[in-house]
């Protein structure tokens, strides 16, 4: 029983950054009708924003300590942050180590316009483009995006620690009566998982409650007629890819202090997104949210030890196991509209 | 005004003179070129002589691929007399004066391997085939290196391995024209042994995290018969995805199966992402099981991933090949030599790499010719000291180099970005060594051919 709990747990943080990646993805496809391979760069660019704040908050006074020294040798230069400098060692240091939470304030800007130049810049040229074209210009443009990165941050992942007060993990078991120990929960994951709730349950409402999402909504189920009201439809389209964007950047963003960030961090997660959308249904937001909780819990379960002995290889094939048994009897997806890339 | 008489057959006249007039010195050249290229591959017929590395560029280890490369080329100006010489000073052969490989000036081509097996073949090849490369060096990962030493077999040039960890690349699969200066996973399982039962104890229970490909299989099955050995129990082991991120859910089974002790089986990125999500995340070194503090391992450590898995690697054993904080006299000249000139210490891929050029230069002037049948005849069971790891034999049987291993661990206070990981314990070479067939290398049926000299 605490295993099952335990994969549920697992499940649901891997499938909430699943669930917010294809959101985006399955935003701009509903909107533009484009199908963003460059959407996982976005996803990488995000937490890249964590690692850029995180950087810009430790950037150092460097002294010479003639106490200590260096590999060669020579006096060794210590750094001490311009933050610890300015405010004291405490409040200085706090900063310092909130800067992934703190690095979401400056995301948000940044991953707009990123999407705003993205899409005015290259993706509008090819809305009347075959789909093929598109695939390619975006997976084109996902190479560029993550050897800019690796330029200027190299190959080797980043640290980019939570802030001290949420490292370590929260025994769930003791709360449900199992011994300490056994059903314990990281707490990071569990913030993880809040955001992404309250970032879905965001956008949603955004949709939902707001005249700007109602002409949108208009838009995805009628461009023509939106268009025909008077109504410049191109330019909500365009928000709606700067949107989507920050939404993929803001889980990037907080996914750093699980997985430390490195330039391919984006196409590791592009496929399964891809399929995430898939098994969704194209353009429909609810699949997508769907899909990535469900297909985050099976994947979580495939990697039992029960189930990789039971069936070997089961944890490498699974999430595309579900999508054929899916296609095959549901061709549009769990939740897929009528029409979309049927013609 | 002048008249020019411009005859069609004057025309093919003049032509066919003067193609023959170019193609003259073209086949003397050819014929020239034959004649010494006759014996072995790419002989060195000029005042150059061509080195390929081979290192990975793009791809996940790219910075350990140009580390590599900065060594490399470290290497390169050594033998050809520039800068400080490093090692040259402290090697224990003085047969390297500096002035290139028997009076030839050393350039050298690169490659990337991509840490692919298909792509490091097919840039060793166009090095060896195109730029005239009589020796392949470098790489990060032991597919590579298996498939590279192959190919340099058929090839008939020689291959100075670089980072390569897993038993089979002197093992089943080891190779006349083939060299490995690194340790392999064997070693690390009988250096951290002792280490383990020393800090840990002998009563204790293992689950095993190994990444499911060649190098993580017998790094597992080494780690887990020298712990056996100890008398620990192996509670599971469990192959990972390689192309895994999240380790969450492999590490959350390890709770509840009774280990208290938790080995990662794991390189690069794979090392790096569970390191942090059994640390940081599910916080296992805070935990108590069957009354002990969890503990986790990690046998192969590098530079690289300690600096990727940040504060997460405090307190967690391993092992290296080499450590610049070593402190012998050919340690200190490589790292005075490399940290002057690129303004860090070098990683432990480096100093690999750097060893294997000047080994196989020397082993050249020993041998009196690029020869690669005679190269391999002066690296067999050839002695040295003064690069770095202390006195180390090229075995014959298996060209697999033996020499001290290092037992380190993640420092709790490093005062800079640089000394990340702590020297615990130099194994000594008599505790890591094993026989040429011994069952984890391939056994009796484990040969090394007979030397290529291509041609």
């Amino acid at each position: 029983m605490d295993s099952i709990i335990l994969q549920v747990l697992n499940g649901l943080d891997k499938g909430a950054a699943y669930a917010l990646i294809a959101l985006g993805l399955t935003l701009i496809f509903g909107t533009l009708g484009v199908v963003n391979f460059a959407h996982g760069a976005l996803f990488m660019i995000g937490a890249f924003c964590a690692v850029f704040l995180q950087r810009v908050l430790s950037y150092s006074r460097i002294s010479i300590d003639e106490s200590q020294k260096d590999f060669l040798g020579n006096p060794l230069k210590v750094e001490t942050p311009f933050v610890e400098i300015w405010f004291g060692p405490d409040v200085g240091g706090s900063i310092v180590d909130w800067s992934v939470p703190l690095a979401i304030l400056f995301a948000i800007p940044v991953m707009i316009a990123v999407g705003f130049a993205m899409e005015r810049g290259l993706i509008k040229h090819f809305y009347k483009r075959p789909h093929a074209d598109q695939i390619l210009v975006t997976f084109g443009l996902a190479i560029v995006l993550q050897e800019i990165i690796k330029y200027f941050y190299g190959a080797n992942p980043i640290p980019t620690p939570s802030p001290e007060a949420f490292i370590g993990s929260y025994d769930f078991g003791v709360m449900l009566g199992f011994d300490a120990n056994r059903i314990i929960y990281p707490y990071w994951r569990m913030i993880y998982f809040a955001f992404a709730m309250v970032l879905i349950f965001g956008v949603f409402a955004f949709l939902q409650f707001t005249t700007f999402g109602m002409v949108v909504r208009a838009g995805m189920a009628d461009r023509e007629t939106v268009g025909l009201l008077g109504i410049d439809i191109d330019r909500r389209f365009t928000i709606m890819f700067g949107v989507a964007a920050a939404v993929a950047g803001l889980a990037g963003v907080m996914y750093t202090p699980i997985v430390p960030p490195n330039y391919h961090m984006g196409m590791d997660f592009l496929v399964l997104s891809f399929v995430v959308v898939v098994v969704g249904g194209m353009g429909s937001l609810p699949g997508a949210v769907l899909a990535g909780f469900l297909l985050g819990i099976l994947e979580s379960f495939a990697s039992t030890t029960w189930a990789t002995t039971t069936l070997p290889g089961i944890n490498q094939i699974i999430i595309y196991l579900v999508a054929i048994i899916v296609l095959l009897t549901r061709p549009r997806g769990l939740m897929g509209r009528r029409g979309v890339m049927e013609e | 005004m002048s008249k020019t008489d411009l005859t069609r057959r004057g025309v093919l006249r003049t032509g066919a003179a003067g193609i023959g007039a170019l193609a003259t010195p073209v086949i003397f050249t050819g014929a020239a070129t034959a004649a010494s290229h006759t014996g072995f591959t790419n002989a060195p017929t000029g005042r150059n002589v061509t080195l390929g590395f081979n290192v990975p560029q793009t791809g996940p280890y790219a910075d350990e691929g140009a580390d590599e490369l900065l060594a490399q080329q470290l290497a390169v100006e050594h033998l050809n007399g520039e800068g400080d010489g490093g090692c040259l000073n402290t090697f224990s052969s003085k047969a390297l004066r500096g002035n290139g490989i028997l009076g030839k000036k050393v350039t050298f081509v690169t490659g990337d391997t991509q840490t692919k097996s298909d792509a490091a073949r097919a840039s060793a090849k166009s090095m060896i085939e195109k730029d005239g490369a009589i020796m392949i060096n470098g790489g990060s990962s032991s597919g590579v290196a298996v498939a590279v030493q192959g190919l340099c077999q058929e090839a008939g040039v020689i291959f100075m391995a670089g980072l390569t960890h897993a038993n089979d690349t002197t093992g089943k699969d080891r190779k006349a024209n083939g060299f490995r200066h690194f340790f392999n996973a064997y070693m690390s399982g009988a250096a951290l042994a002792p280490v383990l039962a020393n800090e840990m104890g002998r009563d204790r229970r293992a689950y095993h995290l190994t990444a499911d490909y060649n190098w993580g299989w017998t790094q597992e099955e080494s780690i887990v018969a020298s712990t056996e050995a100890l008398g620990w129990e192996t509670v599971e082991t469990v192959k990972t995805p390689l192309a895994s991120t999240d380790f969450s859910s492999y590490i959350t089974p390890v709770l509840n199966s009774g280990a208290d002790v938790l080995v990662l089986n794991h390189y690069g990125g794979n090392m790096v992402n569970s390191l942090t999500n059994a640390v940081q995340g599910f916080d296992l070194l805070s935990k108590q099981v069957n009354g002990k503090d969890f503990k986790i391992v990690v046998p192969l450590y590098s530079e690289l991933m300690a600096t990727g898995a940040g504060r997460n690697i405090k307190g967690v054993l391993g092992s290296m090949n080499y450590n610049w904080q070593l402190p012998n006299n050919g340690s200190k000249a490589f790292v005075r030599s490399f940290g002057e000139k690129y303004g860090k210490p070098p990683s432990n891929s480096a100093q690999t790499c750097y060893a294997q050029v000047l080994l196989y230069a020397d082993a050249v002037e020993r041998a009196g010719s690029f020869n690669p049948c005679a190269v391999v005849e002066a690296l067999e069971g050839f002695e040295f000291d003064g690069l770095g790891n202390g006195k180390t034999l090229y075995r014959a049987a298996d060209h697999q180099c033996f020499k001290d291993v290092l037992v380190v661990r993640g420092a709790e206070n490093p005062k800079s970005a640089y000394d990340t990981l702590e020297i615990v314990e130099i194994t000594p070479v008599a505790q890591v060594t094993y026989p040429p067939d011994h069952a984890m290398f391939g056994g009796r049926s484990a040969t090394l051919g007979s030397c290529n000299p291509g041609a």
